[in-house]
């Protein structure tokens, strides 16, 4: 038997909107063509709200709250844009400028970068933290793919669809705040690594040129991540 | 119409956003009846005159010689433009910084040596122990990203801000481009 699904009613910048009540606000948004930036979310993977670019406000709740992890509520009012919201995108995507080293003019993903393509969507034209430059390590000991940590932001896209998606599990986050990092294995490299089956979503998926295809130069670097909704409906279909 | 007192500067970059300044090929004609060039590569004038009206500056902060300009251009000029990554962001004069200033010059000039093997420090300015961006050392006005940033972009800003107007070149641009 179908599981009972409630619907709910809600309102999102000032407009009546409803879903259901198993469906984030994200989506609900969504399928109202209600447009908000995203970063860590991609359609057909689980939601972790790491990047935080999604946040709305909610009446009555003085926080910001992610709207991709959080589901609707009946009599919900939810702003997706406002002064207050396009200053915390601003500066989240300051911050992760500032974190690493994205150099864009010499990256593989050039032209083809989801932070880029941000940065510029929200007007960030400078950073206004320093920079941390920090010595980050390379990792090209996989066959065909390259780890380049001084791209990566964190949004742990490869960790969910190679344990989602692929079954192998091969990616993972180690350490904590500052430190933090993805790790093949046991962080071992990951030319060593003995779950990865070298299928190249986590490539695909990967929203800068933290992780890419060997061989790539400046800019060539484009995702297909085609396969990523067409597996998923496949897997549901089948359910 | 009175000219403005117009200037651009050199830093540490690869003066691809001069090129791309020039890159606006016969617009510079239109400009030239709006701006007088005080100081700048294209300029054969050695020295930073006072109140120059706008002044654009390519290329991160790198040495000695780059923050002292920059520090006493800032106080002889109305409106200083942070143009291209360089100049925003430090880019790739910056990637030395993961490394150390040491560390590079060793690996430069005597890791890598095929005669002699010295480190040149004659006449040369100091290098700063990291490259930053300008707005990190000096107040900047407006912002133009870019590797470099595109000429039509350059033109554009300059015809704002030479209008009087308040440039908004967020979606012309972008950081890498």
């Amino acid at each position: 038997m179908a599981k009972q699904v409630q619907v709910k009613t809600l309102k999102i910048n000032g407009v009546d909107v409803g879903g259901r009540g198993d469906q984030t606000i994200l989506q609900v948004a969504r399928e109202h063509d209600i447009e908000m930036p995203t970063l860590c979310h991609i359609e057909g993977l689980s939601d972790v709200g790491a990047c935080r670019l999604c946040l709305v406000e909610v009446k009555g709740i003085n926080k910001l709250i992610p709207s991709c992890t959080t589901l609707v509520e009946e009599g919900m009012e939810v702003t997706t844009n406002s002064e207050r919201l396009a200053k915390y995108r601003k500066m989240v995507l300051e911050l992760l400028f500032a974190e690493r080293n994205h150099i864009c003019s010499v990256c593989v993903s050039n032209g083809h970068c989801d932070l880029q393509d941000l940065a510029r969507l929200l007007g960030v034209t400078h950073v206004r933290y320093p920079y941390r430059y920090p010595r980050l390590s390379v990792d090209a000991s996989h066959q065909r793919f390259v780890l380049d940590q001084n791209r990566c932001i964190l949004c742990t896209r490869c960790v969910r669809v190679c344990d989602e998606i692929e079954g192998a599990h091969t990616w993972d986050v180690m350490g904590r705040g500052i430190e933090a990092k993805v790790i093949t294995d046991l962080n071992q490299p990951w030319g060593s690594s003995e779950t990865c089956t070298s299928c190249g979503k986590c490539v695909q998926v990967c929203p800068t040129g933290a992780l890419s295809e060997k061989g790539k130069s400046v800019a060539e670097m484009s995702k297909r991540r085609q396969f990523l909704p067409y597996l998923t409906t496949m897997r549901e279909e089948r359910e | 119409m009175k000219k403005i007192k117009f200037a651009t500067v050199w830093l540490d970059g690869c003066s691809g956003c001069h090129m791309s300044f020039l890159d606006i090929d016969e617009k510079l004609l239109d400009l030239a009846g709006k701006i007088d060039v005080v100081y700048s590569p294209l300029v054969d004038n050695k020295t930073f005159p006072g109140d120059v009206d706008l002044t654009l500056v390519e290329g991160a902060v790198s040495s000695d010689e780059d923050l002292e300009k920059i520090r006493s251009i800032r106080t002889r000029t109305k409106l200083l433009v942070a143009l291209g990554d360089c100049a925003v962001t430090g880019n790739i004069p910056s990637m030395r910084n993961q490394f150390g200033m040491n560390a590079v010059l060793r690996r430069a000039y005597v890791e890598n040596k095929t005669i002699g093997g010295k480190i040149p420090n004659v006449n040369l300015p100091t290098l700063l122990p990291e490259v930053r961006p300008v707005h990190e050392l000096v107040r900047v006005d407006h912002f133009l990203p870019g590797c470099p940033p595109p000429a039509e972009v350059i033109e554009y800003l300059i015809d704002e801000l030479l209008a009087g107007r308040t440039p908004d070149p967020e979606r012309r641009t972008r950081f890498g481009l």
